[in-house]
């Protein structure tokens, strides 16, 4: 269970969330069942990706309750915040892919936190980057794949420890349409074995195509939930 | 495919995966150069404080035992009995427990002592030079009680040692080691300093790195003990580099401390003290201990930042 309950979040103009800023998300609240799939709609600076960071806990809300699987995310412990993100699958709007690992090793990395033996990881890993069509550059940096190929190495990332919860942020922004939809399936499949989804997106074509409650955000509000 | 996939990656799978670039971010050449210098005055530091100890322990136990006593009047009656004033003054060192060996300085060794002063023949010219007995005085303090013995027979006679001037030498001592102590623990501030610096400039640098990292669900500990790993090894190479490039400055030392210090020359050249040995291979230990303990604490420090 996803649950937003009466949350607030500022920026400060240095970036820092405080009390005495803009206000980026207000008053937000809704649910998210297990296994459910949302989209998260709403335009360019609505704030739907700062909604995704309090899901992944990368930003502190300054007033309200965030549940994260079930989980106060305000009432853990650092460590046990860092856990609770390992079940948290992120595919970033800028991929945030580590340029001096190999592609191979961006996917292996969460992997390897978990602290799994290597041998399940080769083959993890191989079959993953197999399926979105990259088994022929595991080894090339992150600077020499193309955009769409930096995507699906992070999609990649992102799904590999079989989240409880994923979340994207304009997933199918650098893909064209068979590898969206290629991208879709994936999704959609984790979703049916009970992975929590969300995507972030302004692509209503794609939102249409696979039909789901929707939430929508304006100027930081919750406009829409249905 | 699959199976050509992963034969492509086999080699690389053997090599350790350095996650956050560590390896380019925290350079290996400036961080094993300032430790490996801060080593290398410990070093001097720790032969400085022994040798000082050495040399006040050697010199102590020659001059604060040596007894040296003049007679004055040597042989005018004593103020008691019908001896001579030398004459009783020997009985009552031979008698005390506390003095052992005394012996009158003969005449020839009188004369080489009074020889500059006085010139090749001191005897022919008459004067009223004191009897002198020297023996080993075998209390730690000044021999007060021998002193009022001696006058009570011979008034005027002198009893000194050299347990003064040993008390000098035991305090220039004590601030000489406290001075290399001192020195050892600005070292160690300056290493930890050194460490902490090049620890937040990697950190710095891989900035990006370790956010997606900790987004991922690393530990504070996954990341800190990463940073850790790299500070501890280049300062253990570092220091016992350091500790190294001190040996032919301490042997240098240690020979010209040698005359110093009552250690006859030997062939094989001059050995450095047990306890030097015992404390240069500590060095990289202790280097060690500072890199691992200064980047846990940067780098968890840092990390508060982060949510």
């Amino acid at each position: 269970m996803i649950r937003f309950d009466d949350v607030w979040l500022k920026y400060r103009h240095d970036g820092k969330s405080s009390a005495a800023a803009v206000d980026v998300v207000s008053a937000m609240s809704f649910d998210i069942p297990d296994g459910g799939f949302r989209w998260l709609t709403g335009a360019s600076g609505a704030g739907k990706t700062s909604v995704l960071k309090l899901m992944y806990l990368a930003e502190h809300p300054n007033r309200g309750r965030i549940d994260i699987l079930d989980v106060h995310a305000a009432r853990i412990s650092r460590r046990e915040a860092a856990l609770l993100r390992r079940r948290i699958g992120v595919v970033y709007q800028d991929f945030r892919l580590l340029s001096h690992l190999s592609a191979y090793d961006n996917v292996a990395l969460p992997m390897r936190l978990a602290r799994r033996s290597e041998t399940q990881i080769r083959s993890e890993v191989g079959e993953l980057l197999h399926w979105v069509g990259l088994s022929a550059k595991l080894d090339r940096r992150p600077y020499e794949l193309s955009g769409g190929e930096q995507q699906r190495v992070a999609i990649a990332r992102a799904v590999i420890g079989r989240p409880k919860l994923l979340l994207a942020d304009e997933p199918t922004g650098n893909l064209d349409d068979e590898q969206a939809e290629r991208l879709m399936h994936l999704i959609t499949a984790l979703n049916r074995m009970g992975t929590t989804v969300v995507i972030a997106t302004h692509n209503l074509t794609l939102v249409q195509n696979y039909p789901a409650p929707r939430l929508e955000i304006a100027k930081g509000r919750l406009v829409y939930d249905g | 495919m699959m199976a050509k996939a992963q034969r492509a990656q086999a080699p690389g799978r053997r090599k350790r995966v350095d996650q956050l670039g560590l390896r380019s971010a925290m350079a290996d050449r400036l961080l094993p150069s300032l430790v490996g210098a801060m080593s290398f005055l410990a070093a001097l530091a720790i032969a400085g404080s022994l040798a000082a100890a050495t040399l006040a322990r050697h010199w102590r136990s020659d001059s604060g035992a040596a007894l040296t006593v003049q007679v004055t009047d040597p042989a005018a009656p004593a103020a008691t009995g019908t001896a001579s004033r030398l004459q009783a003054v020997m009985g009552i060192l031979q008698a005390s427990p506390n003095v052992s060996d005394p012996t009158q300085l003969s005449a020839d060794a009188m004369n080489d002592l009074l020889k500059p002063w006085l010139g090749q023949d001191a005897a022919q010219l008459n004067l009223p030079v004191p009897a002198v007995i020297t023996a080993d005085w075998t209390q730690p303090g000044p021999p007060a009680a021998l002193q009022s013995a001696l006058d009570a027979v011979a008034p005027g006679t002198l009893a000194t040692t050299g347990a003064a001037w040993a008390s000098r030498v035991a305090a220039l001592t004590g601030s000489i080691q406290a001075s290399a102590a001192s020195v050892l623990v600005i070292v160690a501030l300056v290493a930890a300093a050194v460490i902490s610096v090049a620890t937040r400039a990697g950190l710095a640098q891989r900035r990006e790195a370790i956010e997606i990292i900790h987004g991922l669900g690393a530990l504070d500990s996954d990341i800190a003990d990463r940073f850790a790993f790299r500070a501890t090894w280049m300062a253990a190479t570092g220091a016992a580099i350091g500790a190294l490039a001190a040996l032919p400055a301490l042997f240098w030392l240690a020979q010209l401390a040698a005359p110093f210090a009552g250690i006859l020359p030997s062939a094989a050249g001059p050995a450095l003290p047990v306890p030097l040995w015992a404390s240069l291979p500590a060095l990289p230990v202790i280097a060690a201990l500072i890199g691992w303990v200064t980047a846990q604490v940067t780098v968890r420090g840092w990390l508060r930042q982060l949510a």
